[in-house]
């Protein structure tokens, strides 16, 4: 590849090359306060659809350890959204080494809050202003269940920020912790986060689980026990690697579901989420 | 007159049980698949052991220590033994194979 940069986002570390300097810049800015490894797990590519479309309305097709045969290209302007799918893509399709629950998670007191929900439940921007507000932002994307010890490990990757929650975060941090807004992606116009100087540093402190909510946004204020086995099949289904990780799946899960006390909760306000959290925070000491 | 058709479940060395709520988890070692049962099906294969039984005896051993409906217990629990041997979790066997097997009443 011509243009490659390592990073590592807790306990995984990623080389990615492309064949254009202009998405390997852009990650080089937003990702400079990471660690570079000396080896990497895996490897993402950014590549010409075609040799000639390197030059001609370039498109970028993401390749790498793990891909997905069917993946649309997308234009060299997403090139930074290119990466990041490229690299959760090796994240959600490879990863063994704990259990991979798509979720948002940040830690105060020492004690980790789990988020999880379908796309566009809110997830994402509430992780990111939590981030903001007293706690430590620990994933926006996936909770990594440690298999031995129980505990959620950080990857504190860029927070992809879409549509309204790029507006909410603009108001609170500044540009330099901003990446380009990407305008029209197939998930809206996306804007990258750079999380705090404090999470990026403690990317290797893990913490326990102390609740796990359901965010849902947009919806009148309300607050639902989930049982502990609606939350093990919720989380069968938001994990990717349960069925691959089997009997160390199977007893990490159990343990957590018996463990975290779970709710969904519904709000129609970030202020209002961020409000009932620590409400719920409070009730789980 | 038909004989009720005996089943013998997996051996209790391949399932992991985990008891949540209202429910309980099994997670078969062989195929890697979780379970998630609801009673009377964690009772049906505690009572089995490694005996192939049919579903008149599960129903006179369940009998003993649970109220069952005087009427269909036989018939529902001959339903959950379909759908045990379906999951993988039981399996049919012919009286010739089931050395030892305990027939209803």
């Amino acid at each position: 590849m011509m243009h490659e940069l390592r990073i590592r986002v807790g306990p995984a570390a990623f080389r990615i090359g492309s064949a254009w300097r202009a998405p390997v810049a852009a990650l080089e800015r937003l990702y400079a306060a990471y660690p570079t490894p000396s080896y990497c797990d895996y490897t993402v590519r950014l590549e010409p659809a075609r040799p000639w479309r390197r030059w001609l309305r370039p498109s970028v097709m993401i390749s790498g350890d793990y891909m997905l045969p069917d993946a649309a290209p997308l234009p060299l302007v997403q090139g930074l959204l290119a990466a990041e799918m490229g690299m959760n893509l090796q994240m959600a399709l490879g990863w063994r080494r704990h259990l991979l629950l798509h979720a948002g998670a940040a830690e105060k007191d020492g004690r980790a809050l789990v988020m999880t929900g379908m796309s566009g439940s809110g997830k994402s921007t509430m992780a990111a202003l939590l981030g903001e507000s007293g706690w430590r932002f620990l994933s926006d994307e996936f909770a990594l269940l440690g298999l031995e010890d129980g505990a959620v490990h950080p990857f504190p990757r860029l927070v992809s920020l879409k549509n309204e929650g790029i507006e909410a975060l603009e108001q609170r941090v500044g540009h330099q912790r901003l990446g380009p807004r990407l305008r029209g992606t197939p998930k809206g116009d996306i804007r990258h986060l750079v999380p705090s100087h404090d999470a990026i540093q403690r990317m290797d402190e893990a913490a326990l689980p102390r609740l796990i909510l359901f965010p849902r946004f947009g919806e009148a204020r309300a607050i639902r026990t989930v049982p502990p086995s609606e939350l093990f099949m919720r989380l069968t289904q938001a994990s990717t690697n349960y069925v691959a990780l089997g009997e160390a799946g199977f007893a990490a899960l159990t343990r957590f579901c018996e463990t975290v006390p779970a709710r969904a909760i519904d709000y129609r306000r970030g202020e209002e989420g961020l409000e009932l959290i620590d409400q719920l925070w409070a009730q789980f000491p | 007159m038909p004989h009720d058709p005996l089943y013998i479940r997996v051996p209790e060395s391949e399932l992991v049980w985990h008891p949540l709520d209202a429910v309980t988890l099994v997670y078969h070692r062989r195929s890697g698949q979780t379970h998630i049962v609801m009673e009377p099906v964690p009772q049906i294969l505690s009572v089995m052991q490694d005996r192939a039984m049919d579903a008149p005896a599960i129903a006179a051993r369940l009998a003993e220590d649970y109220e069952l409906p005087q009427t269909d217990a036989a018939a529902i629990i001959g339903a959950r033994l379909e759908e045990l041997a379906a999951l993988g979790l039981a399996e049919r066997v012919s009286p010739g194979q089931a050395d030892g097997a305990e027939g209803g009443p």
